[in-house]
């Protein structure tokens, strides 16, 4: 009869939260509903045209897949987030710009494009990987042992210094990437016409993350990391060198970023001391959406946000008659986060990672 | 104890209160032989004058601003002396966003010796940052905000301290139209801002005329100005199935528009057109090829239309940066530095010692009554809502899309002229 007493006014709480996140649920789905339906019946865009703005957006979210691969390996080892390395994507793509400037002007880029290619990621990938290797070993390993707060601190600290130096390096103009004349065009691929960049971005982008993928689950190293991301101190006392695989993942993040920085090169061109900023927030959000700490959630969970850019405004809100919906990309990708974050804390893929750290 | 503090908290409010009314209605003050209600500034004998830009040197946007910039530059190499003294130019970034444009006026409104400042290169830096010029009591001249809300009638009196020299978009976003709808012989046309004033003003009135000369808006459209991807929002303007897209943005959005419009289907034969933001070749540099053929409505930057003042700016330019003019605003911002040095030899006072006091409220008042002033960009008389211009505006279409060869008139060629 006490207990009874005491349950009540509990069950009645959670019974008024549970309501409301019922309720609110609902209404999401149903403007979500409405507004496809609605977008349907204008018959507005082709089948071809949907085709296409899932494309756009796998291709947007291939790159940041590969960015978000950093957020979560590192999150995954020392639980933190290394806000900084949206500019170690940056140093890539802006210092390989001065490796593909010259390469364009001699015309080796048009003649042997694959191999300039490889170059410039092998280029980028470096420059991103010291980038990353150096801002653990100034700025994350002499707190290892701080709060939690203050190597976040020193991330968003990193991350100006790293945006001015390169600014201070390479100028407060932007760069344009050459052309590839073998990246221009279409490919018919099962009957879609894909066009050639963002065919390749995709493909690089899959055949990175599998072996990135492969070399976690399959190799020795790999398994260290895992071990380590379970338990630091566990992992030393079973003879692994703790710092060494927190550089590691550093510098596999770093390398990931420095591919990434490249393929967003290839696709927009643009490169500055400031582009790293938009993407890394992005990837972020990435990270989160698809579970941080798990890998295959953060591969996830960044071509899910590049196509809910792409797809979201023109399926949600055309329906809806709400006008320029193009310009709300921002506010469908992260209204998305805040979903993910009330009705699954632990993201897309996080449960069974959540699960065995708690 | 509580009721203690609770008076204790009364009394700062009042006393905040009290100082604040004082700082906003402070009374006239006197300094020398100047009385002026919103502020004296005393330039000791010898001293230069320091005049303030705030433009956007830094970013994508840069060439915007250090165009201007130059044309400072230039027209105090021309003047020399200012009511006696020599000037000295001093300036902040502002980045081309409403943050940018707050901590840069916000940098100015400190220093108190600033006499007028120039700026700002973008209109979002402008509707946040006059204010707290004004209400420091600066005098502040765009050269190249066009904005329309900017001047409007309506405009507020925290925006009394706001002049340009740069013509309004209510003048560009009609003759863009004009130029689509008689001259392209187009029909139906797509418009996309960034949301910034500047576009967005801009976008709606070359929707509004195009509308009314009897063409078809299939869709008006906005995106970020740090977005890249732009497939997606022109796929849903390829379904409007528009013979033109109208984009008045910035160099950075503006490059990827350009790159990624011939790539989506169903615009592959779209006609391109573009306003002043981008007439630069940094925008060239952003577009690459695909900037051929792309139109750009822009000031009217020809020595048919200035008249021989131009092509001897033209000279120094070249003489003093060893380049063409990197886009539409240093004649704008020429004229602006002379016109507020005009105003300064009006309203100086010197007192016995050689010593110069300038009213700011004076200051203001004599830039308001400019009239009939024999600028590079025409002949300039402003209105009581601060916009001074004698606006001239021509279309260009990109030739060759190569920095190097970038000469306005010749390429981008000037393909046609408002009439006046």
């Amino acid at each position: 009869m006490a207990a009874g007493v005491l349950r009540r006014p509990v069950a009645r709480r959670l019974s008024f939260v549970d309501a409301f996140l019922w309720a609110f649920r609902l209404a999401v789905v149903l403007v979500v509903v409405w507004g496809t339906v609605g977008t349907l019946r204008l018959g507005r865009y082709t089948g071809e045209q949907w085709v296409d703005f899932v494309v756009f957006g796998l291709a947007q979210g291939g790159i940041y897949a590969l960015i978000a691969l950093g957020y979560t390996m590192v999150y995954g080892i020392l639980r933190m987030i290394n806000f900084a390395h949206g500019e170690v994507f940056m140093s890539g793509a802006y210092t390989a710009y001065f490796v593909a400037a010259p390469l364009a002007a001699s015309g080796f880029l048009d003649r042997h494009p694959i191999l300039s290619l490889l170059l410039l990621v092998g280029v980028a990938a470096a420059v991103s990987t010291g980038v990353a290797v150096l801002v653990e070993r100034v700025a994350y390993r002499p707190l290892r042992r701080a709060p939690r707060l203050v190597p976040l601190i020193t991330a968003i600290g990193a991350s100006f210094f790293l945006q001015y130096a390169f600014r201070g390096l390479y100028g407060s103009g932007f760069k344009a990437y050459p052309e590839f004349q073998l990246f221009k065009g279409e490919w018919q691929i099962l009957g879609i016409g894909v066009l050639r960049t963002q065919a390749v971005v995709l493909a690089s982008a899959a055949v990175l993350m599998f072996a990135l993928y492969q070399f976690v689950m399959r190799t020795k190293l790999g398994k260290a990391m895992r071990a380590v991301s379970e338990d630091k101190d566990a992992a030393a006392l079973m003879g692994i060198d703790v710092d060494r695989i927190i550089v590691l993942t550093f510098a596999i993040g770093g390398a990931a970023a420095g591919a990434a920085g490249i393929l967003y090169a290839l696709v927009f061109k643009q490169v500055h001391f400031f582009m790293g900023f938009v993407p890394g927030i992005k990837a972020f959000t990435a990270a989160v959406l698809g579970g941080i700490g798990n890998i295959p959630g953060a591969m996830l969970g960044g071509l899910f946000l590049g196509v809910v850019e792409s797809v979201g405004p023109a399926l949600f809100l055309d329906g809806l008659g709400i006008p320029a919906p193009y310009q709300l990309k921002d506010v469908i990708a992260f209204t998305m986060l805040v979903m993910v974050l009330i009705f699954r804390p632990q993201g897309i893929l996080g449960e069974r990672l959540a699960a065995k750290r708690a | 104890m509580r009721k203690a503090r609770a008076t204790w908290a009364v009394l700062v409010a009042a006393l905040v209160a009290v100082t604040s009314w004082a700082v906003t209605y402070a009374a006239p003050v006197r300094m020398g032989p100047v009385t002026d209600d919103w502020g004296v500034v005393r330039v000791a004998r010898g001293q230069p004058i320091v005049i303030a830009y705030w433009l956007v040197v830094a970013g994508p946007d840069a060439s915007l601003g250090v165009d201007s910039r130059r044309g400072i530059e230039i027209a105090i190499d021309d003047k020399k002396t200012v009511a006696g003294h020599p000037v000295r130019l001093i300036g902040e970034d502002s980045g081309c966003n409403a943050e940018g444009g707050t901590t840069a006026a916000t940098k100015l409104a400190a220093n108190r010796q600033i006499v007028a400042a120039i700026g700002s290169s973008c209109s979002s830096e402008a509707v946040p940052g006059a204010p707290i010029l004004c209400k420091a009591g600066i005098v502040t001249v765009s050269p190249s905000n066009t904005a329309p809300k900017l001047t409007d009638p309506k405009r507020g009196p925290e925006y009394a301290c706001y002049l340009r020299t740069a013509h309004n978009d209510l003048v560009q976003g009609r003759a863009a139209a004009q130029f689509a709808y008689h001259v392209l012989g187009v029909r139906r046309a797509a418009t996309i801002h960034d949301g910034s004033p500047y576009a967005e003003g801009l976008a709606n009135v070359f929707a509004d005329v195009f509308k009314r000369l009897g063409g078809t808006i299939t869709s008006q459209e906005a995106v970020s100005p740090t977005d890249t991807d732009m497939r997606p929002v022109l796929t849903r303007i390829a379904a409007g199935k528009p013979q033109l897209i109208y984009y008045p943005i910035f160099i950075a959005a503006g490059g990827h528009i350009t790159r990624q419009a011939k790539e989506v289907a169903g615009l592959e034969n779209v006609k391109l057109m573009s306003a002043d933001g981008t007439f630069s070749p940094d925008f060239w540099k952003a577009a690459g090829e695909a900037a051929r053929g792309v139109y750009n409505s822009s000031p009217d930057l020809s020595v048919e239309a200035l008249g021989s003042k131009y092509q001897q700016f033209l000279d120094k330019h070249q003489k003093k940066y060893g380049e063409k003019p990197l886009s539409a605003f240093h004649a704008h911002a020429y004229d602006a530095a002379m016109m507020i040095f005009a105003a300064i030899e009006k309203v100086a006072k010197k007192d016995a010692q050689g010593n110069t006091y300038i009213g700011r409220k004076a200051l203001r008042d004599a830039l308001f009554a400019t009239r009939n002033f024999p600028g590079i960009t025409g002949n300039l008389t402003c209105n009581p809502y601060g916009d001074c211009a004698d606006p001239k505006i021509a279309v260009y279409q990109t030739l060759s899309a190569d920095p190097a060869k970038w000469n306005p008139g010749v390429d981008p060629k000037k393909v046609w002229a408002m009439k006046r």
